[in-house]
């Protein structure tokens, strides 16, 4: 079992790369944030994984709990000045 | 039972990472931001699920496995509205989508995939 979480983990990590290519080189500013909350998004799981990993599943829950709430807030609080007046012209 | 118990979590696991490199290869390859936000509000939110709910199922009765679903409950309200909020500020910027409905009305508009 612990191979198992071994080579989920590194399948993984391997998904989360992926979309970097989005980020470097999307068309919009919106492309770039969406491929970085996926990333984000995927990164809470993987945190998991490495917890179950370590044994130490007791500490890095927290670890994930407080990672999911900074990149929904952040993820949020970046859209919402991106639709403000400050930014000219985003696209 | 603590075969069906591992068996049904790497079923649960191997699901979810295969939802999650779906949601990846669609980020990649479809054509437009509208399209983009249904490959990774949909299927990385259900592959989310599904890998944290199979160690849910290795972990058991304790309280880190309730602090895991405490986690699931947050991640599935929390990543739909994040990027409808990502959505919405789009449209309210003026980002076209692929398939206006100029582009529909008269048929010889050219499309670029970008």
């Amino acid at each position: 079992m612990h191979q198992f979480f071994l080579f989920s983990s590194v399948a993984l990590t391997i998904i989360i790369a992926v979309p970097l290519f989005r980020v470097l080189k999307g068309p919009t500013v919106f492309d770039r944030l969406l491929a970085t909350n996926a990333i984000a998004t995927k990164t809470i799981v993987l945190i998991c994984l490495i917890g179950f990993l370590y044994g130490r599943i007791d500490m890095f829950i927290d670890i994930t709990l407080a990672y999911a709430i900074l990149g929904f807030i952040g993820s949020l609080i970046i859209s919402k000045y991106v639709a403000s007046q400050n930014v000219e012209d985003p696209l | 039972m603590t075969e069906i118990q591992i068996g049904f979590s790497i079923l649960f696991v191997t699901f979810g990472i295969l939802l999650m490199l779906v949601g990846s290869v669609g980020i990649i390859r479809l054509p437009d931001f509208y399209a983009r936000t249904h490959a990774t509000s949909k299927s990385d939110t259900l592959g989310i699920i599904f890998v944290i709910l199979g160690l849910v199922i290795y972990e058991g009765f304790t309280q880190s496995s309730a602090k895991l679903i405490l986690v699931v409950l947050f991640i599935a309200l929390s990543n739909p509205i994040g990027i409808h909020a990502l959505a919405s500020a789009a449209m309210k910027k003026g980002l076209k989508p692929f398939f206006s409905d100029d582009d529909i009305k008269n048929d010889s508009v050219k499309r670029e995939v970008k």
